[in-house]
């Protein structure tokens, strides 16, 4: 049987249709969820996509997390639950809580759309077991506020428990701290990544296939359940 | 009728690249008093009448929760007659 994928839908979201296009090439069943819905659909997991969710009024991400939508997944999540948020999905799960830090305004100001380079530095977490230790991925980078900001004592715990999982390599696009593309949560269930892996599943339109390890990562994960 | 103003600032350690642009900007017009320029965020909210505590309550609340993002930002609440 195939896996489902919920694929949540924001006024605003952009990527929504990659993201679940990504999921059916990775082998699983994408599932729209809706934001205005507490119904998780028997999902097995959940991917909150980018874009510019409510706007991107107030906060980047601010808003959607008061969605009904998200108080299921923020639930589920505490058990266990795999979420994966991408750009604008990380930045709704750092307004949520369930993962540390903030993403601030590029340090230059400028919005980046870029095939960016990156380090995977975890690969224990449910969407990253796919990659080998210390691989070099290439792909893109489209965002206005991806500067990874938290307090030094957040920081040193990140690092010292192994919770960032992708680093920026080569190019420091947006001044994040430690050069960090993304995080896990402590159990590695919940992951933030600000780089879109689901743009580079396929050669004809991505940088790279890099991406579609995510993606295949979480199957493998559910299939070993 | 009264405003309670809530004003959302970053905290000193974040870096605030909005506010160094402008910094940035202001000796281009010729205007040189500027050591530094941080941006921040104000809200209005008008109230009927003089607000109670308990609308006092739910303000900072709604300043702790929605308004500001305690990660990285500071509030200050106070009511304008």
């Amino acid at each position: 049987m195939s896996f489902r994928v919920g694929v949540v839908t924001f006024p605003g979201s952009l990527d929504d249709r990659d993201a679940a296009r990504a999921v059916e090439m990775a082998g699983g069943t994408a599932v729209p969820l809706f934001h205005a819905s507490d119904d998780l659909k028997e999902v097995q997991a959940v991917v909150l996509p980018g874009g510019f969710s409510y706007g991107d009024y107030l906060r980047c991400g601010a808003i959607a997390r008061f969605a009904p939508i998200m108080n299921s997944i923020v639930t589920a999540a505490n058990h266990g639950f795999p979420v994966l948020g991408i750009c604008n999905g990380f930045q709704v799960l750092c307004e949520s809580h369930l993962l540390p830090g903030a993403l601030t305004r590029n340090s230059n100001l400028h919005f980046l759309c870029r095939d960016q380079k990156l380090k995977i530095e975890n690969t224990n977490t449910i969407w990253t077991n796919g990659f080998k230790p210390g691989q070099e991925i290439l792909i893109p980078l489209k965002n206005g506020e991806g500067s990874f900001q938290c307090d030094d004592e957040t920081l040193n715990m990140l690092e010292s428990q192994g919770r960032v999982i992708a680093r920026y390599l080569d190019f420091d696009p947006n001044g994040s701290r430690n050069l960090i593309a993304g995080i896990s949560n402590e159990r590695g269930n919940v992951v933030g990544l600000m780089p879109h892996p689901e743009h580079a599943i396929e050669s004809l339109t991505g940088p790279s296939t890099d991406g579609l390890t995510f993606f295949t990562s979480v199957l493998h994960q559910l299939v070993g359940r | 009728m009264a405003k309670i103003i809530v004003e959302v600032m970053l905290k000193p350690e974040i870096l605030d690249p909005q506010g160094q642009a402008v910094a940035s900007a202001l000796p281009r017009l010729g205007f040189t008093f500027a050591k530094s320029v941080r941006q921040g965020k104000r809200f209005e909210i008008e109230v009927d009448g003089e607000p109670t505590p308990a609308q006092m309550a739910e303000v900072e609340k709604a300043a702790e929760t929605l308004l500001s993002n305690p990660v990285i930002e500071t509030y200050v609440v106070k009511v304008e007659k």
